[in-house]
C-alpha cells in the first residue's frame, strides 16, 4: 500500500460558506445558512481523509467548495500549491481534470440519455486528452479498470445494476488520470452485499494509480475503513481530526464519543457490553447555530463558559486535533 | 411464552407485465409474546412485502396466494383484506411504523387529528379525552411541550421526531404486535440509536411483540432476540441472534457478515470480502437455490435439487441449504 506523503495535496484555511436565505419581492436577504463556518484542515499526497458527520453539517459542501463547484464566502483553498479559492471559471478548467468527483446516488448522477461509453468518454473529451481514434481504447481502458465488460459500453444507464452504475461514475471521475477524488457517501445508495466491491475497488485503485481520496460518508464505521485520517464535522465546524486508529481508541469530543457510540455493531456480545450515549435532543438549525461552541447544548460536560467561547481546533499530541475547551 | 403470531407457507406473488414475481415465496414464523424479532435482508428479497402480507396491506398486482396466517386462534387470511375483522386488527391489534415519516403522516392533517382519529375508532373515545391521550401518548414518546405540539403539522417537525410520532401512533391502542419497516433508514445514527432505545424501553413496558425489518444487520445485533435472514423471497436462516452472529450457517449470512466494515477495524487490516455478482431478478426464477450464483460453497448437488428446505442445525437454529460450511469458513 502506498503510504501518505507529507507533501500536501490540498490546503483549506478558514473556509466559509455561507448560503443566503432571501425573502420577498426584492430578494432582500434575512439570514445566512452556516453550511460551513471557518473550517481548516490538509490533505496530503496518497492519503484518504475521512470526511464524517451527520446530515447538515457540511461535509457535502466542504467537498464542493474543493471541486470549486461553489465560490466559497471566505477563506483559501490551496490545491497543488495554487489557491483556487477565488479563481475564475475559465481558469478553473485545466484544473477540474485534476479533481475527480464520485456521487452518491448512481441514478442521478448519470445522464439516462447517454451510453455508459460516451459517459465515461466525454472528459476525455472536454479537456481535449484522447483523440477521435484513441478514445475508444481510453473508454475500454476505463471500463476494464472498474471492472466492467468494455462491450457493455453501448449500453444506457438503466440497462445496469446499482453497482455496475457506480463503477461508470468511478470509472467517469479517473478518465482524466486526476489526482485527488472526492468521493461524496459513494456507497450509501447501494445495496449491502454490493458495497464491500466498490470500497475494495477504490482501495485496489488508490494503490495502483496512486489516487488521493476525500472520502465523505455519514458511516463512521465504512469512512474507518478507508480513511488514514478522519475529520469529524459538526454543524458546520470540525470538532475532532486524527488517525482513524487514534480516533477509535481515544476518541476525546464529546460528539465524537456519542457518535462512536451510537453506530451498531454486528455482533450482539459485543453490543450487550457497550454502553450508549444518547444525546439529547436533535442537531440545530445551521440558521441559528447555538453561541460559543455548536455542540454545548446537548454536551454533557458543557459549561457555562462553552456558550460563550468557541473552541478552537488544537493539536492536544501527536497530531490529535481536537475543538473542546473542556480537553 | 405464548406465540402470538404463526405464519406458515406464506407466498405473496406478483402478476406483472414482464412476468410473475414471487416476492414471497412460501416463508413461516412465529413471534412469541414480548419478543423482539429482527427481520434481516437486502432491497427486494421480499421483507416488507411479508408484514404487508401479515396485515393484509397487498394490492394489485400482487397476491396473497397461499399460507396461513394464525393470530389469536384465527386465520387472518379467511378474513376479507378489507373486511370489519381485519379492520379491528389493523391499528389495533397489529401496527406498522414506516421508513419514511414524512410520506406515512397525512400532511394536511394536524398531528392531533391523525392521533386522535385512530383512539377514536378503535377505542371509542370522545374528542377531548382522545386529545388528552395524544398529548400524553407523545409525552412517553419524548416529544418536548407535547401540549402545543399536537396541534403542529407534520411538516413542522424533524425527521427523528415524525418517526417518534409514528411510534405514538403504533402505541396508542396498546397493540400486541409492531411492525417496524426500516423505522431508522432515513434518521442519522445519532437519531437511530435514540429511537431505537425508546422502541425497545416501549415494547418492554407494555409488553409488546416487536418485528424490526431491517438491512443492517447492526441495528438487529442490539435489541433482537431472534433473527429471521431472507434472501430471493425465503427465509434462508433463522435463530437466536447470538447463533447467527456467532455462528452462521447459510453462505449467504457469513457473505453479509464478511463484507460490511466494524468499527475499530484498522486501516489495511481485514479486507472486505464482498459477495460476489447481484442479487437476483425475481422474474421466472430458477428452481434451484436462488443464491447458488452468487455461492462460494456451492456443491454439484446444489444445481440439480431444488431449493432446500429449512433444515435444523442447532437448537432453535434453521438454515436452508444443502451444505454444511462448519470448518470451511
Amino acid at each position: 500500500m502506498k503510504s501518505p506523503s507529507n507533501e500536501q495535496m490540498v490546503e483549506v484555511k478558514n473556509l466559509k460558506m455561507y448560503f443566503p436565505i432571501t425573502r420577498g419581492l426584492l430578494r432582500r436577504k434575512v439570514a445566512d445558512v452556516k453550511a460551513i463556518d471557518d473550517i481548516s484542515f490538509e490533505i496530503k499526497k496518497h492519503e484518504t481523509l475521512g470526511l464524517v458527520g451527520e446530515s447538515g453539517c457540511g461535509k457535502t459542501t466542504t467537498g464542493r467548495c474543493i471541486l470549486r463547484l461553489y465560490q466559497p464566502t471566505s477563506g483559501n483553498i490551496i490545491f497543488e500549491g495554487r489557491d483556487i479559492s477565488r479563481e475564475r471559471e475559465g481558469k478553473l478548467k485545466p484544473l477540474r481534470a485534476n479533481m475527480g468527483a464520485i456521487f452518491q446516488d448512481p441514478f442521478g448522477s448519470l445522464n439516462p440519455r447517454q451510453t455508459a461509453g460516451s459517459i465515461v468518454g466525454d472528459p476525455l473529451k472536454v479537456h481535449n486528452m484522447a483523440t477521435k481514434t484513441d478514445l475508444d481504447d481510453r473508454v475500454a481502458e476505463l471500463f476494464k479498470l472498474v471492472g466492467l465488460d468494455p462491450a457493455m459500453r453501448d449500453r444506457v444507464p438503466h440497462e445496469f445494476s446499482g453497482g455496475q452504475r457506480q463503477r461508470i461514475g468511478v470509472a467517469r471521475a479517473l478518465a482524466c488520470r486526476p489526482s485527488l477524488v472526492i468521493c461524496d457517501e459513494p456507497i450509501s445508495a447501494l445495496d449491502v452485499s454490493i458495497q464491500a466491491q466498490i470500497i475494495n475497488l477504490l482501495e485496489e485503485l488508490q494503490e495502483k494509480m496512486g489516487l488521493t481520496y476525500l472520502f465523505i460518508a455519514h458511516d463512521l464505521a465504512v469512512v474507518q475503513h478507508i480513511s488514514d485520517r478522519v475529520a469529524v464535522m459538526y454543524l458546520g465546524r470540525i470538532v475532532e481530526l486524527t488517525t482513524s486508529e487514534e480516533l477509535y481508541e481515544n476518541p476525546l469530543h464529546p460528539y465524537t464519543k456519542a457518535l462512536l457510540s451510537a453506530i451498531p455493531i454486528p455482533d450482539p456480545k459485543t453490543e450487550k457490553t457497550r454502553t450508549r450515549i444518547v444525546l439529547k435532543g436533535e442537531v440545530p438549525s445551521p440558521v441559528h447555530p447555538p453561541s460559543g461552541c455548536h455542540f454545548h447544548p446537548r454536551c454533557n460536560l458543557a459549561t457555562e463558559e462553552c456558550s460563550k467561547i468557541r473552541p478552537t481546533l488544537h493539536d492536544v499530541g501527536g497530531g490529535h486535533m481536537v475543538a473542546c475547551t473542556r480537553i | 411464552m405464548s406465540v402470538v403470531l404463526d405464519v406458515e407457507n406464506l407466498k405473496t406473488h406478483f402478476h406483472t407485465e414482464y412476468g410473475l414475481v414471487k416476492a414471497v415465496d412460501g416463508i413461516s414464523f412465529n413471534i412469541d409474546q414480548g419478543e423482539i424479532i429482527g427481520l434481516v435482508g437486502e432491497s427486494g428479497c421480499g421483507k416488507s412485502v411479508s408484514i404487508l402480507s401479515v396485515m393484509q396491506l397487498i394490492q394489485t398486482p400482487g397476491e396473497i396466494v397461499d399460507g396461513k396466517v394464525m393470530f389469536e386462534g384465527n386465520d387472518l387470511l379467511q378474513h376479507e383484506a378489507n373486511g370489519p375483522e381485519m379492520r379491528a386488527i389493523r391499528g389495533r391489534k397489529m401496527t406498522m411504523i414506516f421508513q419514511e415519516p414524512m410520506t406515512s403522516l397525512n400532511p394536511v392533517l394536524t398531528i392531533c387529528r391523525q392521533m386522535t382519529e385512530i383512539l377514536e375508532l378503535h377505542l371509542d373515545m370522545d374528542r377531548h379525552s382522545a386529545r388528552e391521550r395524544a398529548i400524553e401518548l407523545l409525552r412517553m414518546v419524548g416529544v418536548p411541550d407535547a401540549a402545543s405540539r399536537v396541534d403542529d403539522y407534520p411538516h413542522q417537525f424533524s425527521g427523528g421526531m415524525r418517526q417518534r410520532v409514528m411510534i405514538a401512533m403504533a402505541i396508542s391502542c396498546n397493540p400486541m404486535i409492531i411492525f417496524a419497516d426500516e423505522p431508522t433508514t432515513a434518521v442519522d445514527v445519532t437519531t437511530q440509536a435514540q429511537l431505537l432505545e425508546l422502541m425497545k424501553d416501549l415494547v418492554t413496558r407494555l409488553n409488546t411483540s416487536l418485528v424490526i425489518v431491517t438491512h443492517n444487520l447492526g441495528v438487529v445485533a442490539r435489541y433482537a432476540q431472534r433473527i429471521y435472514v431472507m434472501y430471493a423471497g425465503r427465509i434462508v436462516e433463522s435463530g437466536l441472534a447470538e447463533d447467527i452472529f456467532d455462528n452462521p450457517q447459510h453462505p449467504y449470512t457469513v457473505g453479509l457478515l464478511n463484507s460490511v466494515p466494524r468499527l475499530g477495524e484498522k486501516r489495511g487490516g481485514r479486507k472486505l470480502v464482498p459477495i460476489y455478482g447481484l442479487p437476483p431478478n425475481l422474474i421466472d426464477m430458477p428452481p434451484t437455490c436462488a443464491f447458488l450464483p452468487r455461492c462460494t460453497y456451492k456443491t454439484e448437488k446444489c444445481g440439480k435439487e431444488p431449493w432446500p428446505a429449512l433444515r435444523q442445525v442447532g437448537d432453535n437454529h434453521y438454515i436452508s441449504c444443502y451444505v454444511d460450511i462448519r470448518g470451511k469458513q
